[in-house]
């Protein structure tokens, strides 16, 4: 639903159903509402009948990078004599983007039992939920409801009295965008400062403690227990018929200026429009949207022609000029200054970069300083240039993708409001100078 | 917490003097270690859900503030010698989250989202507003009663209710310029 709102008609809500209900936060409240069947009959099924369940659904990762999840679970063998480990990336920092923490919040059983389901499916024994430390109330809720799972013997040593073994730990963060990033987030796992790993090896080979590991998305192991539940065709008829790609329904976090803000659920291939201006009300009153970042922080801006003929799935943002990312949609209106906010972006990359990659670490610094810069009124017409090559360099050069994401908003925002960037920078004596000398030695 | 009985039990932390602080350099009082009695039976619980001493630093330093409201430089002492650390591998970790205080801030920790959906919200005045009225002035500075320290912090994570702030463990969500004087009146 698009909670904190009513939901509304057109919302498909499977995941959101029950945000608002306080009642949903408990053990008795979640199983009133038909929870912890599925991961009842998961114990019954082989791991790999389970794998093979959920990539039949077609279900994707959805805390950014789309990877296919039962592809991501048959990277584990089963029976190879290690111990295996899952991660619950709880590390929601995408700017744009607050699904998750509304699902721990409302829901936090529905995240033990996807977890534990994916945990019988990879041979775990342990599951880590790793929460960011500024959640401090979906901490709360998460850490209630293991409690609570525990005492009922839902999860523990003998879960459901299947004989299994499923431990899960809340484990919390203490503030860094990058512990999102899955090997850094291993790596803060472990106590360490969380620097991504390189890769390979890839987390399935030698992730958490040297061992195979599985790292999925909040709103990702959310969804598992309803393809128990219904089967992988229902989660297949969520969806564009002429795109099997992308599947079953997806959270988006709306923000910035647009009248009702809030989560919204829908299924793959809603048109954008639609979702825009009939779902979130469109823009605030006597304003017009002028921008949109469809998916965090991290994906292409969009202006809004390619906006209002986007379809909100994998594939279609893709065609559109963007990405779904995460889903958190950030929207600009008329009176705000592209300039000004792809700095402040810009700023937050920095001050997120782990300072591991040259690239990232003085990259995100400089691209920082020359846009506020412009900002300011002090850009030379040479800055535009510069902050191109800059995202040349920054872009597919380091171990993890921070600095491409910082980039990528800087790229596509000045291919697309080069105007505005433009009307701050006035050509003055000395530049008109220096260019010329440059030409001549050229 | 620390009474004699207890202490006894934290035998981990050597004895040990540190200076008072910033300003009271050359006083210096007896170092009372934080995993005695219920600190440390929970530490030692903590101990148990990971296969290495290591992976429990992060939620042990977490002990430290709540303990004692930021990570002094004997605390992370202590917690290397609890887990078979050394203070400067500690201290690395300490310094990398910006969660861990590693001076004294004020009874109220304001913390402030400025990122771009936030921004676009109007943030910065929200900024400006809690400076104005905590009479903290400046970013990062303690007010002169101790009672507030207002920092702008990178996304929180709740852009749909912007302006989200952070006072301690607590979010106030929605806040605007106008509602400052307001949550700060509410504040003991």
């Amino acid at each position: 639903m698009g909670f904190p709102h009513k939901s509304h008609e057109r919302e498909t809500p499977v995941l959101s159903r029950h945000f608002g209900e306080p009642e949903a936060r408990t053990l008795e409240g979640w199983r009133a509402r038909g929870g912890y069947k599925a991961l009842e009959q998961a114990l019954t099924m082989d791991p790999v009948a389970i794998q093979n369940l959920v990539k039949e659904s077609g279900l994707r990762g959805r805390g950014g990078a789309g990877f296919p999840t039962g592809v991501k679970w048959s990277f584990m063998k089963p029976g190879d004599g290690k111990p295996h480990y899952l991660c619950v990336n709880a590390d929601e920092s995408e700017p744009g983007t607050f699904k998750d923490r509304e699902i721990m919040r409302w829901t936090p059983h529905a995240l033990i039992e996807g977890a534990a389901i994916a945990a019988h499916a990879i041979a775990a024994e342990t599951t880590y939920v790793y929460i960011r430390g500024e959640f401090t109330e979906p901490l709360e809720q998460m850490r209630a409801a293991v409690k609570e799972a525990y005492a009922a013997g839902v999860v523990g040593p003998n879960a459901m009295g299947s004989g299994r073994r499923l431990d899960v730990h809340v484990h919390k963060g203490a503030g860094a965008y990058i512990c999102g990033e899955e090997t850094a987030l291993m790596n803060s796992l472990e106590g360490r400062r969380g620097n991504p790993r390189i890769k390979p090896p890839f987390p399935a080979v030698a992730g958490l403690f040297g061992k195979p590991t599985t790292i999925n998305n909040v709103e990702t192991l959310a969804a598992v227990p309803h393809i128990l539940n219904n089967g992988a065709d229902w989660y297949k008829g969520f969806g564009r018929s002429d795109n099997p790609k992308s599947t079953g329904t997806k959270l988006y976090s709306v923000c910035g200026n647009v009248r009702f803000p809030g989560n919204y659920e829908v299924p793959m291939g809603f048109p954008f429009k639609d979702f825009l201006h009939d779902l979130c009300g469109g823009p605030p009153k006597g304003r017009s949207f002028k921008a949109v970042i469809p998916g965090g922080s991290s994906v292409p801006i969009m202006t809004m022609d390619e906006a209002e003929g986007a379809l909100m799935d994998y594939e279609g943002f893709v065609a559109a000029g963007s990405m779904l990312g995460s889903g958190g949609v950030i929207l600009f209106d008329d009176q705000q200054s592209m300039v000004r906010q792809i700095a402040r972006l810009a700023r937050f990359y920095a001050h997120e970069s782990c300072a591991q990659c040259t690239q990232c670490r003085e990259g995100t610094a400089w691209t920082t300083k020359i846009l506020e810069r412009i900002r300011d009124g002090e850009g030379t017409p040479a800055d535009l240039d510069t902050l191109m090559d800059l995202a040349e360099n920054m872009t597919g050069k380091t171990i993890c993708v921070l600095s491409d994401s910082c980039a990528t908003p800087v790229v596509s925002g000045i291919n697309k409001f080069r105007h505005e960037f433009e009307a701050l920078i006035k050509p003055s004596r000395s530049t008109v100078a220096a260019a010329s000398p440059a030409a001549a030695l050229a | 917490m620390s009474d004699a009985t207890t202490r006894a039990v934290g035998d981990a932390a050597a004895p040990s003097t540190h200076t008072a602080g910033h300003g009271d350099r050359g006083i210096t009082m007896p170092y009372e270690p934080v995993f005695v009695g219920a600190r440390r039976a929970e530490l030692d619980e903590l101990l148990t859900r990971y296969p290495t001493k290591m992976a429990a630093l992060l939620p042990a330093l977490w002990i430290v503030q709540e303990e004692r409201g930021w990570v002094s430089p004997e605390a992370m002492a202590e917690v290397a010698q609890l887990l078979s650390l050394t203070p400067a591998y500690v201290k690395g970790v300490v310094t990398f989250y910006t969660m861990y205080h590693q001076h004294p801030v004020g009874r109220h920790f304001v913390q402030v989202c400025t990122t771009t959906p936030c921004n676009v919200c109007g943030a910065e005045d929200v900024v400006k507003a809690f400076l104005q009225h905590t009479k903290c002035g400046e970013l990062g500075v303690t007010s002169a009663d101790g009672r507030f320290t207002v920092i702008e912090v990178e996304c929180l994570g709740a852009c749909g209710f912007a302006t989200p702030v952070m006072i301690n463990d607590r979010f106030v969500e929605g806040v605007t310029p106008e509602t400052v004087p307001q949550i700060l009146a509410e504040l003991p």
